[in-house]
């Protein structure tokens, strides 16, 4: 801790930060309006599949990093997961060195083109900030200017690969290629490891790929990072199932040192109520991954998808927003949210949840839904919905949702998407009946080196955290690829 | 990249494919499944591994045409290759040495019932096997069903061939006459409803393994969802097998045609655009 404060100093200290700070004033830049980021038009977009957010110009850019106040104590770093030299990126983005920028944020997050997407920022760096914390202000647009440092760098056709160590000829195997498992690939292949990614689907990105929609994130910005893994050495197995295709013991026998799992929280749940799996009702993972991994839509492609006029989301989630804004892409004439408690407790990014507003999308929260009906072909054409309200907090801290007796009503639905949470994937732990579960089937691991039960074997990501976030799981890849660093390091001293 | 090596034509619609797989045929056992894509643009299907040979690396698969996929899949030649194979997937048929098992297969569910008979065979079951088809074109895999049962009767709908009758004809013929302690049947949903019904009667366990629409075939997203003793289960993960007698065959058939129209559709014109 003492190291990391010292360094910010000695980095802060520097001519070219402290020439910048005396170069405005801090009122001046204290009463600058944040930056609104530009996006494509609702009515239009809401018909295809391209970015809604375009991206900052340069201007607006170097303008929102005059914003920064290049804190002492800059408690935006505290909301970071991976710990972003956040000052430091934002200042070389005010000296319009933008590779520079880009640099700072790939010393400590391998994918900030991502990160600046699709962090929650506003219950993260953003919350911590200086102007949020103590001058009760809008924050200082940290995740638009990670995705302007980190898009520029990869426009600008000179994107930097970490350099590798010496290799040093010891294989590890990473069990899963989402961000978890690429950010520990990454990691160990900078260390010198011989890395191999073993991924269950024909695709490489995990969620990323199959979850998160092309609007919010373009699979192309994925594949530029993947590739860069490439280039670094990293190889990549797809249609492998670590516990099937072949097992650890086989994998082991093959001469692999240690492990990274990283699998993915990807058991959907339903609800159990009456009429859950007629036709036309889906997971949101089923609805997502035929649209964005099989390209349902396009009628060039093989597989198939319903794409109904009146379709309900049930939950409040990302993936509950991504799910109902395809849904709407897709045609539908009605697409509505079905949460069961306020906006205020929604876990949405709140940026998705305005989007999706000035999409079109209706909002019926503190509804719930009871039972589905079906037509004579078993396909969905109802549903009853109950209204709720907030009673006590739960253990959560939210108010719990209570329902409200008599408020039952029906709605025509022919689409129904449940997008109620996830829980770990059990591939893993069904394989390996010694490897120590709680009773929610996250795997169990040291917080420090992510190190499971078994000695070899190191596991992050949802796997380990049930449903969380893109950065969280890259950290724990991260953490993990320095607990198998020291773990392999040791046993090749012992022997 | 998944080579093929061998194929052959039992009937018009049904093809058998010996694929380079050396992964999955060390790893696969009787039960298991594999799910293929061709191309960029392909669909992901389930198809039974039928037999493997772990030494020469091969699986073998056999393929009924029904649709767009299927049809594409048999048309591939020797020496072509399948983009994406993955497996094994699913969890083994329990195998075990119980007494007698009636073995029952109905279409191309002949094919993933082949290795179940095998294995059941060698672990010194008495082992009776029906095989049921339409007609007699449709019979598919007698001679190596022969080769690990002690006894094969052949049901047709037409009575071109074999008995003429229902599967379960087949079935309540050999449950009159001896006692039968485990029945194993696959097939199309209908025919396993009813197999399952008759077995019932006579309070015989019984597994079947269903054959739901699947999209990743790991447990991700639920497509494959049936209802088991009025509980959820997905059959990629927690089967294909299940007890015959809890599985809701109406609620399966029903999410079975969820695609119909559409899939259809693009086979009508799969078909048009071969044939201009
Ligand atoms: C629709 C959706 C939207 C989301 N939006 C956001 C957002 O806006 N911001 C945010 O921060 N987070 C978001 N999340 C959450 C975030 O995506 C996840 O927390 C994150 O992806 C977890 O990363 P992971 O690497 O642990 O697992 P995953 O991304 O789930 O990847 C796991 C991978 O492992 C593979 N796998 C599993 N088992 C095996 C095996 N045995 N062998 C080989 N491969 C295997 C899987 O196929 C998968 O590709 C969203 C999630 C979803 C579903
Ligand atoms: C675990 C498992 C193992 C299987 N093993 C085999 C096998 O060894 N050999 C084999 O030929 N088939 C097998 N199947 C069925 C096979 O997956 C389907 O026939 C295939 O997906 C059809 O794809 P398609 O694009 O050709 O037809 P589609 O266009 O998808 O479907 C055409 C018609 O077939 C019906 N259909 C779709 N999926 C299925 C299905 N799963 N079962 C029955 N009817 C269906 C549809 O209702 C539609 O009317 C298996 C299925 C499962 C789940
Ligand atoms: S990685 Fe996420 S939390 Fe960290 S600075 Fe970037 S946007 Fe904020
Ligand atoms: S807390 Fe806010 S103002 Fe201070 S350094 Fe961080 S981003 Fe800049
Ligand atoms: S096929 Fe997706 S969960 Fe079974």
């Amino acid at each position: 801790m003492e190291d990391i404060v010292a360094y910010l100093k000695a980095e802060r200290g520097q001519d070219w930060r402290a020439d910048l700070r005396k170069s405005m004033k801090a009122k001046e830049r204290t009463s600058k309006l944040r930056v609104k980021m530009p996006e494509e038009d609702p009515n239009t977009r809401n018909t295809n599949n391209v970015e809604v957010n375009t991206g900052l110009s340069v201007e607006q850019a170097v303008l929102e990093a005059q914003r920064c106040l290049d804190c002492p104590d800059p408690t935006c770093m505290q909301g970071c997961p991976v710990g972003i030299n956040i000052p430091k990126f934002i200042k070389k983005i005010e000296t319009e060195d933008f590779l520079g920028a880009a640099s700072v944020l790939k010393e400590t997050n391998g994918l900030p083109a991502v990160c600046g997407r699709v962090c929650p920022q506003e219950k993260q760096c953003e919350s911590t900030c200086f102007y949020t914390v103590k001058m009760k202000k809008i924050p200082v647009a940290i995740g638009y200017l990670e995705r302007f440092a980190a898009d520029f760098e990869r426009d600008s056709g000179q994107m930097a690969i970490p350099e590798t160590g010496d290799s040093n000829k010891i294989k590890v195997g990473i069990v899963g290629s989402g961000p978890a498992g690429l950010a520990a690939a990454g990691d160990l292949a900078k260390f010198g490891y011989d890395v191999t990614v073993f991924e269950a689907l024909h695709e490489i990105g995990g969620v990323l790929k199959y979850g998160i929609p092309e609007f919010r994130l373009p699979n192309d910005i994925v594949d530029v990072e993947i590739n860069n893994l490439k280039k670094m050495g990293v190889n990549f197995r797809i249609n492998f199932i670590v516990g099937k295709t072949a097992s650890f013991d086989d994998l082991k026998a093959d001469g692999y040192q240690a492990f990274f799992v990283g699998s993915g929280a990807g058991l959907p749940r339903f609800m159990n109520i009456p009429g859950e799996n007629y036709n036309g009702i889906f997971s949101s993972n089923e609805y997502l991954t035929r649209v964005n991994l099989m390209n349902a839509a396009d009628p060039e492609y093989d597989t198939p998808v319903i794409s109904g006029k009146n379709v309900a989301v049930i939950g409040g989630g990302n993936t509950a927003m991504d799910s109902v804004r395809t849904a709407k892409r897709l045609g539908a004439e009605r697409s509505m949210i079905i949460y069961r408690r306020s906006e205020a407790e929604m876990p949405a990014r709140v940026e998705e949840v305005i989007h999706a507003k000035e999409e079109g999308i209706e909002f019926m929260n503190l509804h719930n839904p009871l039972e589905y009906y079906a037509d004579e072909n078993g396909r969905v054409n109802s549903m009853k919905i109950q209204k709720m309200e907030l009673g006590e907090p739960d253990a959560s801290g939210r108010r719990r949702p209570v329902p409200i007796p008599g408020s039952e009503f029906i709605v025509d639905v022919d689409t129904v998407v449940v997008s109620v949470g996830v829980s770990p994937n059990p591939l893993i732990p069904a394989s390996m009946p010694d490897l120590e579960v709680t009773d929610w089937g996250t795997i169990v691991v040291d917080k420090d080196s992510m190190q499971s039960s078994i000695p070899e074997l190191f596991a992050g990501g949802d796997i380990v955290r049930g449903g969380a976030t893109v950065i969280l799981a890259m950290g724990d890849g991260r953490k993990a690829a320095a607990g198998m660093h020291a773990y392999i390091q040791e046993k090749v001293k012992a022997n | 990249m998944n080579k093929i090596l061998e194929k052959e034509f039992f009937s018009k619609n049904v093809v058998q494919i010996v694929l380079e797989a050396p992964e999955i045929a060390k790893s696969r056992k009787p039960g298991h499944f594999v799910i293929i894509k061709m191309g960029k643009k392909g669909e992901r299907i389930p198809l039974t591994i039928a037999s493997a040979d772990a030494a020469k690396g091969t699986i073998t698969l056999v393929v009924q045409k029904v649709g767009v996929t299927s049809a594409k899949l048999a048309e591939l030649e020797v020496g072509d290759s399948i983009t994406d194979v993955v497996g094994p997937l699913g969890e083994a048929t329990h195998i075990e040495n119980v007494g007698t098992v009636l073995c029952a297969g109905g279409g191309v569910g002949v094919a993933p019932l082949l290795p179940i008979v095998e294995g059941f065979k060698k672990a010194g079951n008495r082992v009776v096997t029906i095989l049921a088809a339409r007609t007699k074109d449709l019979v598919i895999l007698e001679e190596q069903m022969r080769a690990f049962s002690d006894e094969v009767i052949v049901m047709t709908d037409d009575g071109s061939y074999g008995k003429k009758g229902l599967v379960t004809a087949g079935m309540e013929e050999v449950i009159d006459r001896e006692k039968v302690n485990l029945s194993v049947v696959i097939g199309p949903a209908v025919m396993m409803k009813f197999a399952a019904l008759t077995t019932k009667k006579y309070n015989i366990e019984t597994y079947a393994s269903l054959n739901t629409i699947m999209v990743d075939g790991t447990g991700m997203c639920g497509a494959c969802r049936v209802s088991v003793g009025g509980k959820t289960k997905f059959v990629c993960v927690d089967g294909p097998e299940f007890d015959a007698h809890k599985v809701d065959f109406d609620e399966m058939l029903s999410r079975l045609g969820a695609y119909k129209d559409q899939e259809l559709k693009d086979y009508e014109n799969f078909l048009k655009l071969q044939t201009a």
